[in-house]
């Protein structure tokens, strides 16, 4: 019993240490930028950097909407599909897979290669139109995830009853869908929106490849040519995982509401 | 005219056909329930009288107004489901406000309406609370004043008490039935539980297998069974096989015992079998219980129920359930004993299809 017990705690310490002490060391050595003492010094001339404060502003925005467009996407799609084409959930659930299997680098050639300057729609001729790309694809990355956790949310709540709920109480369709079903699936909607900004933050492939000045290409370029730096990016990086999750947590924790279900 | 009037409706799904020339009036503030076994069709019907399924011939008219066409927010038609369906993110008062809001009524008259409807339904107390914050009953008791509010010309009734434990089942079948009267608005309500729709309907409709087998007042329904299968589906009865020994005379036999008949054989011939049923409580063993058709068995078994003590005798090829209510002197008969069942001759009735 006792030995069981010891090879249960030995196992979490393993898996502790396995994940925290290279944490640890990071986070130690961002802060020995300054000679003989700790300091904060890697993580000051990050943030005074202006080109972490223009590619962070950058990505924030395009997280902001891919969120914005992802949701207009996905949750009518999951509605719709849940409420009058069950028999195609399959084939989604298939299709918002395809961006877990199909390597980043794959799309965004795919893409280059069908908006270019000499296709038939020329996104990448303007900035707009590659920032607008750039979250087209962000929306695609993401959509494994998104479309999970809304589908997920509206599997907590009978959509199907509810729609016919509102439609005997004479509402029609935009009501039916923004004050009935889009604020009974918000957890799901905020939690895709987390991970899609968890997502959108460190993502480099997408980004570098079309050019633009995100947050991804930021990182690597200063891991080539700094020394500390690097380290105090990876922990705010870190830090900008885990409050997503944070927020994701809580948002689930205060949701209001529960299975209506019977 | 009557006020609801579904005429040789029809519905298809796909080669499987779940309704077949379903005919139906009801009046103006009649309470109607659709009785049936899973899958008979009386949800289906339901559907298509709120507009969620449409029919594949046969019209509705609502009124004197056909609803072919109109969608189900256009057809003022109140609808309660077995599920509850309450929005989880509103209030009991907001719930309760939906229909009206939707409306485009104003603040004052929402205030007013809701009030009324939550005095009614006996919530006033908790118009804060959140649907996942109620019971079961209160739950449902919301979605009716939910589906009352807006002043609908039809309400329907999905199963609403299954998802309920028994005690609140009762209570709120009487609550419904209660309000209903009060508010005179035309129900239908969809149940397969038999003792619901015997206690609060002014008529029902035994369905089986997408078409209506008879329509009429609840105890025409239990005491004149048109089908074996409304004679098998509404409470407990037996089911006896007889032969015709004289259909001049009305007269059978079951197992060695003749019986006259009052209702008429009809067009059979001596030595043709005919089923009769007999319910339960219609006769009696005890000394001196009336009755001018007497039948004599042997008991199989006799069991317990609580209010009543259920004995099974053999006659002939038929076994005999009836009943006794129970009271702390009653002894009931042994297994193995011979005993006379006592009953008046038109309580057994000639099952005809």
């Amino acid at each position: 019993m006792k030995s069981t017990r010891f090879l249960a705690w030995l196992a979490i310490a393993v898996g502790a240490i396995y994940f925290i002490v290279p944490l640890i060391g990071t986070f130690e050595f961002s802060l020995r930028m300054r000679r003989g003492e700790y300091s904060f010094d890697a993580y000051h001339s990050v943030f005074s950097d202006i080109q972490f404060r223009s590619t962070f502003g950058f990505s924030m925005l395009m997280a902001l909407f891919t969120i914005i467009f992802g949701m207009l996407l996905v949750v009518p799609t999951a509605y719709w599909v849940r409420l009058r084409l069950p028999k195609l959930r399959p084939v989604i659930e298939f299709i918002t897979l395809l961006p877990l299997v199909i390597p980043a680098i794959v799309i965004v050639f795919g893409y280059l290669r069908l908006y270019n300057s000499s296709s038939f729609l020329p996104l990448t001729n303007s900035t707009s139109g590659t920032n607008m790309l750039l979250v087209f694809s962000y929306m695609t990355l993401s959509l494994p995830y998104m479309y999970r956790a809304v589908d997920t949310a509206m599997r907590m709540i009978d959509v199907a009853t509810l729609t016919e709920a509102a439609e005997s109480l004479g509402a029609k369709w935009p009501t039916i869908m923004f004050r009935c079903i889009f604020p009974n699936v918000m957890s799901g909607v905020l939690s895709g929106a987390f991970i899609t900004f968890a997502i959108v933050m460190g993502e480099f492939t997408m980004a570098a490849l079309l050019n633009r000045p995100a947050f991804g290409p930021y990182l690597q370029l200063v891991g080539a040519n700094k020394a500390y730096e690097p380290s105090a990016l990876a922990i705010i990086a870190f830090a900008i995982t885990w409050l997503s999750m944070g927020l994701l947590q809580l948002v689930s924790r205060f949701q209001k509401t529960a299975p209506v279900k019977a | 005219m009557s006020f609801l009037s579904l005429s040789h409706i029809q519905k298809s799904f796909g080669q499987v056909q779940v309704v077949r020339d379903f005919n139906m009036e009801i009046e103006k503030g009649e309470f109607v329930s659709f009785l049936g076994p899973s899958g008979c069709g009386k949800t289906t019907v339901l559907r298509m009288i709120a507009g969620f399924e449409t029919p594949s011939g046969g019209t509705i008219t609502v009124a004197g107004k056909n609803q072919s066409g109109l969608k189900p927010n256009q057809r003022n038609i109140g609808m309660v489901f077995q599920a509850y369906a309450l929005f989880p993110n509103m209030s009991v008062f907001d719930n309760v406000a939906f229909g009206l809001k939707v409306a485009g009524r104003s603040k004052d008259e929402i205030d007013s309406r809701v009030k009324e409807m939550l005095s009614l339904i006996k919530l006033e107390h908790l118009a804060e609370r959140f649907p996942y914050q109620l019971s079961g009953g209160q739950q449902q008791r919301v979605a009716l004043a939910r589906a009352l509010a807006p002043k609908p010309q039809v309400l329907l009734l999905d199963e609403p008490l299954s998802a309920l434990d028994a005690k609140i089942r009762v209570s709120l079948r009487e609550e419904i039935r209660m309000i209903q009267q009060q508010l005179g608005i035309t129900t239908v309500f969809v149940t397969h539980d038999q003792e619901e729709a015997l206690s609060i309907s002014d008529r029902i409709v035994v369905m089986n297998a997408g078409s209506a087998d008879q329509i009429g007042a609840p105890a025409e329904i239990y005491n004149r069974p048109a089908t074996r299968f409304v004679a098998s589906f509404v409470g407990t009865l037996n089911l006896i096989e007889a032969k015709v020994t004289d259909p001049v005379a009305n007269r059978i036999s079951i197992g060695d015992q003749g019986v006259t008949l009052r209702e008429p054989l009809g067009p059979v011939k001596a030595g043709d079998t005919v089923s009769l049923a007999l319910r339960p409580e219609a006769g009696s063993i005890a000394e001196g219980a009336k009755g001018d058709t007497a039948l004599a068995g042997e008991v199989v078994s006799s069991n317990f129920l609580g209010s009543v003590v259920r004995t099974r005798m053999r006659v002939g090829a038929s076994v005999i359930s009836f009943d006794m209510f129970n009271n702390p002197g009653l002894v009931p008969p042994a297994v193995g004993e011979t005993v006379t069942l006592r009953f008046t001759a038109s309580d057994l009735l000639i099952i005809r299809d």
